[in-house]
């Protein structure tokens, strides 16, 4: 009965200490959402349709080059010849367009861009065909930027699960250490508290956090970009819950030993960094050499980030996801093992 | 009825890479039901690592401590944490809980206790409640570390340096706590580097030194072994140059021991109703002027002095 007094009374003392917090409030969604709209915006679809280029000044009343400037698939600039040419060599313009003394086109672009490797394809196609050129045979376009497949679908999952990781390993790793500093985790050993209940009320604390935190993300994007929620609601929470544990489990063990707030933040960039790198977040973990995936799959993110796109945009069920469940486990079982054997208190 | 605290031979040695220091160098204490008991000792005379052995915090190296008829380490040490109260040296609480926000988390430790509000009024923080901990002054936060202390209703009260780094206002306040805990018959040991502290609090206090108990009884104990109980402090107009050895004033009626700091005479007195008049009459005879004259009771700072040749705060 008193253990279920103080179990309660530690676990309302963490999540005070961290709603009374704004700024982690602000990292924790604030943050995350801008993410999201910030590079849903940047990666836009509409934009990636369009094809840029520029066209030298003398060639610009050019009557094929003014009825591609009418045509909405492309976005023409003007710049004498000069600066044109600088500009490409700059980067600033994939392509510069310009009629050659015989009268043909002649494009300059850097062939190590991919961008100007394309836009030239696309402006001179666009040129010739315009020029009366017939295709040879007919071809047909599918179009795969439906929702689920664009790059922000595939962004979000990947932010999701980066911040259940920051989440857990800040929210355990800082206000333990923070506690340690203060001599307050000997204070409360001088008390009758039972150290295994201290443990786990943070972690039960940490816990209860990550439903809104991973609902909020996933919601908004869905308002705002129309990110398909393929899977059940409650295998994403499943998987999610098992990754927020783990992480907390890896926050524990970082902070077992540190004595510094500054060695505790030097020990959380070491942990992260390398999935922040390595796990998919940006873009697939896949595209690392064969030799380094052992790795790369082994790290706790990347299975959760795999199993997370897997349930969210694809709908698979959560009994698909094996592999991110035992990679996961082991993390979580080995962390907190470690961690209580590490674990300082004075 | 045994004794709150017993120890016996306690050592403690710190080792850092091939640097050893010890601390605690074979100390003895026993503290009695009921009585509040003073560390008293300069800073790293190793009070504080003392303490920290009695409750349990620490190993020693080697020695035996009992605390209410237990020993650390038994099995029972969760019962025997039910029984006692502790202020550390240094801690500094949850900035973003309010006052009895805290003291709600202390008191869920403990099977039985007082009421966290209880706790409040007895070192008079009421008023203070629901005010966050960020927002208290440096008296306050300690007033509340030692109802934090309080909330399990201890049978045995650590006080580590209580008063350290407070304003003398802020000391009187939390003497006043400690002075109504003493008067409830609550058994306390306190520790402190400030002996008008010791003196007004503790009915008995060990000297400390370099780990070891140089003196023990209680104030007025100490203090009576130095001789006399008084001081008579004075300075001298300028006689025209004239150079006055402290030895000059010594053949005066009972006048223990005469000694100069400064600019000023120290003379210790027994009875200063007594030999002040023939003090004065003294300096008459001899043509002297007097600038200042002050008289004080010897404290504990002279009986260190004088045990150990060093002011206590000689930092």
């Amino acid at each position: 009965m008193i253990e279920r007094r103080a179990f309660i009374q530690l676990v309302l003392t963490h999540l005070r200490g961290y709603i009374r917090e704004p700024e982690a409030i602000f990292w924790t969604y604030g943050f995350p959402l801008i993410m999201v709209i910030g590079l849903g915006l940047a990666f836009n679809n509409d934009a990636e349709t369009q094809t840029a280029f520029t066209v030298a000044q003398q060639s610009a009343s050019h009557p094929l080059v003014n009825k591609l400037k009418h045509d909405a698939k492309f976005k023409v600039d003007v710049l004498p010849m000069e600066q044109a040419l600088d500009a490409v060599r700059r980067n600033r313009t994939p392509l510069v367009v310009s009629v050659g003394a015989g009268g043909g086109f002649e494009y300059y672009f850097d062939p190590t861009n991919p961008e100007g490797r394309t836009a030239r394809s696309v402006v001179d196609d666009a040129l010739q065909r315009a020029g009366g050129r017939a295709d040879v045979f007919p071809s047909a376009e599918h179009k795969t930027d439906a929702p689920g497949s664009r790059y922000v679908d595939f962004l979000v999952p990947g932010l999701i699960g980066m911040n259940l990781m920051g989440a857990g390993l800040w929210g355990i790793g800082f206000s333990l250490v923070d506690m340690r500093v203060k001599n307050l985790l000997k204070r409360l050993i001088a008390t009758p508290m039972r150290r295994s209940q201290f443990l786990l009320s943070l972690i039960c604390s940490r816990i209860v956090f990550f439903i809104p935190e991973l609902l909020f993300l996933l919601i908004a994007a869905h308002l705002i970009f129309g990110v398909p929620i393929a899977g059940s609601y409650l295998s994403i929470l499943a998987i999610a819950f098992l990754g927020s544990l783990t992480f907390a489990g890896i926050g524990l063990l970082t902070a077992s030993r540190a004595r510094r707030i500054e060695s505790i933040s030097g020990l959380m960039n070491l942990v992260m960094v390398p999935m922040w790198l390595g796990s998919g977040i940006f873009f697939s973990a896949e595209r690392f050499p064969d030799l380094l995936q052992p790795v790369i799959q082994s790290l706790p993110l990347t299975q959760l980030i795999n199993a997370l796109r897997a349930i969210i945009l694809a709908g698979a069920p959560l009994a698909s996801q094996t592999t991110a469940f035992l990679v996961l486990g082991t993390w979580c079982v080995a962390s907190y093992l470690a961690a209580l054997k590490l674990f300082r208190w004075g | 009825m045994t004794n709150a605290v017993t120890c016996r031979q306690l050592f403690k040695r710190y080792e850092s890479g091939k640097k050893a220091v010890d601390a605690v160098r074979g100390l003895d204490l026993e503290v009695r039901r009921g009585e509040c008991f003073g560390l008293l000792g300069p800073n790293g005379a190793g009070k504080t690592t003392t303490v920290e052995i009695l409750e349990g915090l620490l190993a020693p190296t080697s020695g035996e401590v009992e605390i209410l008829g237990q020993r650390w380490g038994a099995g029972r040490d969760h019962e025997l944490r039910q029984r006692l109260g502790i202020t550390l040296q240094e801690t500094k609480l949850l900035e973003k809980l309010s006052v009895l926000e805290t003291l709600r988390l202390f008191r869920s430790f403990y099977k039985e206790g007082i009421e966290p509000e209880k706790a409040l009024a007895m070192v008079s923080l009421q008023e203070k409640a629901s005010a966050w901990v960020r927002k208290l002054s440096g008296g306050q936060r300690q007033r509340l570390a030692v109802a934090c202390a309080l909330v399990g209703k201890p049978e045995l009260l650590f006080l580590d340096e209580p008063t350290t780094g407070l304003d003398p206002q802020a000391r009187r306040q939390l003497w006043e706590v400690v002075t109504d805990l003493k008067q409830q018959g609550n058994t306390i040991l306190l520790t402190t580097h400030y002996m008008d502290e010791a003196e007004r609090l503790c009915d008995r206090v060990a000297v400390i030194d370099h780990g070891k108990v140089i003196a023990l009884g209680s104030p007025r104990d100490l203090i009576a072994r130095l001789g006399g109980e008084h001081i008579i402090e004075f300075s001298l107009n300028h006689n025209g140059g004239r150079v006055i050895e402290p030895a000059f004033f010594s053949g005066i009626e009972d006048v223990r021991s005469a000694v100069q700091e400064a600019e000023s005479y120290l003379l210790t007195v027994s009875e200063p109703h007594r030999s002040i008049p023939v003090f004065l009459e003294f300096l008459r005879k001899e043509n002297l002027e007097l600038k200042s004259l002050t008289t004080r009771h010897v404290n504990l700072e002279d009986v260190f002095v004088s045990l150990t040749g060093r002011h206590l705060r000689d930092d």
